[in-house]
């Protein structure tokens, strides 16, 4: 099993986001990054499959700035046996051209599958591994939380809106993997020191100009805190009442 | 003056309510771009058909029936080919789809078969110079980008409860349209839709919502946020990552930055402290409510009404209050 | 020091120049640090959020070692991890051995110590003072946490003066030993397969006959006894061991070790590791009061903008980063394999001091609050109160940096 993972390097998000004077972007000094949530799920899931199978390799993939060797470097502490960077510094939110780019070194590498998660949570795109099967012309099964591999075919199951479907589809594919398929592990000691000796490939990132282009960046209106009903059971008739007359959702 | 191809989204022979969110939200396209129609897809099985004048008083100027076996399940290789061949014809400026499981699936697939861009999960949106200028939450939607596209034709795709469907009835034309490949050849196959409970509204489609977290203490007390619901008549209960990491709730129900995104009329936080995940996705809501014991508990710094207390107390009372005041 | 560690290769000061300082590192001390170090910070601090903090309380109120989380810190290669590979150890520089501490100590000081103890005061030993033998033995087995182990050096009548011990081993005539005797205040004593007691092997006050026994728990003789009523690391195993004609056979004796120098040795790799753990218990309460600082509103403003509060937080955050700046220094010099146990001396004695007032400001900038289990402060408050005290006392360290200042032993 010869397993593909494209990852991403993103922001952690648990700060409060400014934007620059310009209104152009959001400020980065000062910000921590990691590897984006769903595409560790995708790399655990490439592992697992690896693993059950006893044999394959695990090949990360990665579109980013230089700095985005030390997630590369995280997936192989985790037990990616190699990686790629395509180096770029372009914060683009077009996702046909990192796509593009993404397909190009992938084309010829006889994946088996290639896994993507399911959006990254910086652009909020969610549409790179759709369009790289596309470009590849393999079948792709989306927000998958549940996956089966057996031979050269496979069985998932997808998340809807309080719903889910039942895919079958045909190796090589496209995935992109959701939350709920896994809980992805921790890099071991002995593993981190590993991935320093595992290969690690930089070239940079062929990107054609972008169709989409950000006007501007702004923060989400704030919410304002509310008020403090009152405390236990007894705060109910005034919180009904308020939600009569003022909210008016009732 | 550019045309719209809006896809309407269905699931079990029936339309979704955002389906009529996207023609509202093509209609106000075709205006601001000079004026065009705008044509609706509507693919199922024999019979889709049936539903197209309800597309129509939502302003669908024709809507173009795929009904064929093939599409009676979720058909996304079949229909990626058949909207971009569609959309290669001329006819239209935009292509524009919901930003659901299924829209999300298909926009980028027909964007690359067609070579252009996308601009996914729009908020809001104006056209600038034939160019769609929308605003699209990123960073787990703490910043907001308004981003550009200007494509032949452009896609673009809107998130669910961001326009509230309007009625603007149209004469109901229907167009019958062939799949651009055979539906039967498609690799990717669904073999079977597992509603959650059909009898239930959906989270997305619910005005009200009743989410549980930890503090409700035990699976079972769930019964106490359906009860509510219950009472409401129009709400559905969800659930935070703990909750269905727990197993408590299914993983469909879950609200949050890897669930749901949701933005009800009424958001009741029963029991949630307010994890800044699960606050990605429910801070959108028009009035949130939180019921907790800890009152410093992050919850109360985005409600619009909160009760410090115990929501095993709180929630009982809480229906019988809901109960009576929409009996009255 | 008697290591056959790689000489690890010198550290420039700054080499990850493109990293910037934010929030949670003024000092941006990450960029001294490099990344397989930051790799391995970060992935302890995983764990210990994931698996420590949320249970961490309830164990600490119950008075009981979370023993569940052993396997996991073993299979993450956490225990004796700056020892060799060929030994089943991860090999890591002593700065990442530091930072791994100090992550496991964010968590609370009884997971530090009972990895401080297996890896320090155990398998270094092994390493150090045993046979090639003994080492291929217990060493892969230890750092699998197939076995436990614990350190018997300490006697009740005997804390800050270990040389006036009086367990003894006795030699047969066969080669075998005979021990008798007892150590206090023995951490993962009773769920230890292995100890390593410390023993004289000749009468007299001469400190010249100390060596060192590996003794399995279950041999006759060997009994244990769990320390009850402890209002101080109660997340964490302390016990008495008791040898009454303990027989061990002729192998179980450390051959490389010779007097009080072999067992101080240890306590010098452990109060080493000590030295960067107490910041990560400063580090969350440091956290915590800033959070609890930002959030609590009183007077109908966030309690953060009194001065008063401010001020806590200017003096804990300042005592901190220099805490740091000693640790890493001190880390970088042993990596080079030139520091000295007065250099160590000063980090133990300076850092345990300033966590541990850390984390008595955390509480009282809590308010009521900080006497909860549910915050971190009043249970890492009260654990430092024990690190303040063991691994040489505050006091010690005092008395060793003052004879190093002044060349006068005032132990004499």
């Amino acid at each position: 099993m010869k397993i593909a993972v494209c990852i991403k390097r993103v922001p952690v998000m648990e700060v409060k986001f400014a934007i620059t004077a310009d209104g152009s972007r959001y400020e980065e000094t000062g910000l921590k990054y990691d590897i984006n949530d769903f595409d560790l799920w995708a790399i655990e899931a490439a592992l697992q499959l690896k693993e059950k199978a006893a044999a394959g390799s695990v090949h990360v993939v990665c579109l980013g700035p230089n700095a985005a060797q030390e997630q590369i470097r995280k997936a192989m502490a985790m037990g990616a046996d190699s990686g790629v960077l395509l180096e770029s510094d372009a914060r683009t939110y077009d996702g046909l051209t990192v796509a593009r780019a993404l397909a190009g070194e992938l084309s010829d590498g006889g994946y088996d599958l290639i896994l993507f998660g399911r959006v990254a949570i910086d652009s909020m795109n969610q549409m790179t591994g759709p369009m790289v099967a596309e470009l590849l012309d393999l079948p792709v099964v989306t927000n998958v939380f549940k996956l089966d591999i057996n031979g050269a075919t496979g069985r998932a199951e997808r998340v809807l809106e309080g719903a889910s479907e039942v895919v079958e589809f045909p190796l090589p594919a496209v995935l992109t993997i959701d939350d709920g398929l896994n809980k992805e592990r921790l890099p071991s000691l002995k593993g981190i020191m590993a991935a320093k000796k595992k290969p690690l490939d930089v070239k940079p990132a062929n990107l054609d100009a972008p169709q989409v282009t950000v006007r501007s960046m702004a923060l989400p209106a704030e919410r304002s805190a509310g008020r403090i009903v009152g405390e236990g059971a007894a705060a109910v008739p005034e919180l009904v009442r308020l939600l009569q007359t003022e909210a008016k959702v009732l | 003056m550019a045309n719209v191809l809006v896809v309407a989204e269905s699931r079990a022979g029936e339309l979704r309510k955002v389906a009529f969110e996207a023609v509202t939200a093509g209609r106000k396209l075709a205006e601001l771009s000079g004026g065009g129609e705008v044509h609706v897809v509507l693919a199922g099985a024999a019979g889709i058909g049936a539903k197209a004048d309800v597309l129509a008083a939502h302003g669908a100027d024709k809507v173009l029936v795929l009904e064929h076996a093939g599409f009676t399940q979720y058909n996304p290789e079949a229909l990626a080919a058949t909207l971009a061949a569609q959309l290669k014809g001329g006819t239209y400026g935009f292509g524009l789809f919901s930003a659901t499981s299924h829209g999300r699936d298909l926009s980028p697939r027909v964007a690359a078969k067609l070579g252009v861009g996308l601009v996914p999960d729009l908020t809001g949106f104006s056209v600038d110079g034939g160019a769609v200028v929308g605003q699209h939450p990123i960073n787990n939607a703490k910043v907001i980008a308004t981003l550009a596209l200007a494509g032949t034709p452009t896609l673009l795709s809107v998130r669910p409860a961001a326009f509230a469907p309007a009625e603007d009835a149209r004469a109901l034309v229907i167009e019958a349209i062939t799949s651009a490949v055979d539906p039967s050849a498609s690799r990717v196959k669904v073999i079977e839709l597992k509603q959650g409970n059909t009898d239930k509204i959906d989270l997305n489609d619910a005005p009200v919502i009743v989410a549980g977290g930890r503090g409700l203490k035990a699976a079972d007390n769930f019964k106490l946020c359906e009860d509510l619901a219950e009472a409401f008549g129009n709400a559905a209960v969800g659930a935070t990552r703990a909750v269905t990491d727990d197993g408590w709730r299914p993983h469909t129900d879950q609200i949050g930055q890897t669930g749901r995104n949701v933005s009800p009329d009424l958001y009741i936080a029963a029991g949630i402290s307010g994890a800044i995940q699960h606050l990605a996705g429910m801070r959108t809501s028009r009035t949130i409510v939180a019921i907790n014991k800890d009152k410093d508990a992050p919850i109360f710094k985005i409600a619009d009404y909160g009760i410090v207390g115990d929501v095993l107390e709180v929630l009982p009372v809480l229906t019988a209050a809901v109960k009576a005041a929409r009996a009255s | 020091m008697a290591t056959t560690l790689d000489p690890v290769t010198a550290v420039p000061a700054l080499p990850s120049v493109e990293l910037t300082a934010h929030a949670g590192d003024l000092f941006n001390i990450d960029a001294a640090l490099t990344e397989e170090e930051r790799a391995i910070r970060d992935t302890v601090r995983a764990f210990v959020d994931e698996k420590i903090l949320p249970i961490i309380g309830q164990c600490y109120v119950d008075g009981r070692f979370p023993k569940e989380l052993i396997p996991e810190m073993a299979e993450m290669g956490l225990l004796g991890s700056s020892l060799p590979e060929e030994y089943g150890c991860a090999g890591l520089s002593s700065v990442a051995y530091g930072l791994i501490m100090q992550e496991l100590e964010r968590g609370d000081s009884g997971i530090r110590s009972f990895a401080s103890v297996q890896g320090a005061l155990v398998m270094y030993p092994i390493f150090a003072f045993g046979s090639e033998e003994q080492r291929r033995t217990y060493l892969p087995r230890l750092a699998k946490a197939e076995l436990i182990g614990c350190f018997g050096l300490t006697e009740s009548d005997h804390g800050s003066n270990p040389s006036g011990m009086t367990t003894r081993a006795r030699e047969q005539a066969d080669g075998s030993w005979v021990i008798n005797g007892g150590k206090m205040w023995i951490t993962n004593g009773n769920m230890s397969d292995i100890a390593i007691v410390w023993a004289k092997t000749e009468d007299g006050e001469s400190d010249k006959s100390i060596r060192g026994f590996i003794v399995h728990t279950d041999t006759p003789g060997f009994s244990v006894k769990e320390t009850k009523g402890k209002l101080s690391l109660r997340a964490s195993v302390t016990s008495e061991l008791v040898f009454e004609d303990v027989h061990v056979a002729a192998n179980a004796v450390l051959p490389n070790s010779g007097g009080l120098k072999s067992p101080l040795m240890c306590l010098t790799q452990a109060r080493y590791g000590i030295a960067w753990g107490v910041l990560g218990a400063a580090l969350a309460c440091f956290e915590e009061a800033v959070s609890y600082a930002k959030n609590r509103v009183m007077f109908d403003r966030p309690i953060g903008g009194f001065q008063i509060q401010q001020v806590r937080l200017a003096d804990m955050l300042s005592e901190i980063v220099k805490g740091q700046l000693v640790a890493l220094h001190l880390g970088r010099l042993k990596d080079a394999g030139n520091f000295t146990p007065v250099q160590v001396s000063l980090a133990k004695r300076n850092n345990v001091n300033i966590a541990t007032e850390a984390a008595r400001e955390t509480r009282r900038l809590l308010g009521g609050n900080g006497i909860l289990a549910e915050y971190a402060a009043m249970r890492h408050m009260a654990n430092l109160e024990s690190v303040y005290t063991y691994e040489g006392t505050h006091d010690v360290h005092s008395l060793i940096i003052g004879q190093a200042i002044t060349g006068l032993n005032a132990f004499k």
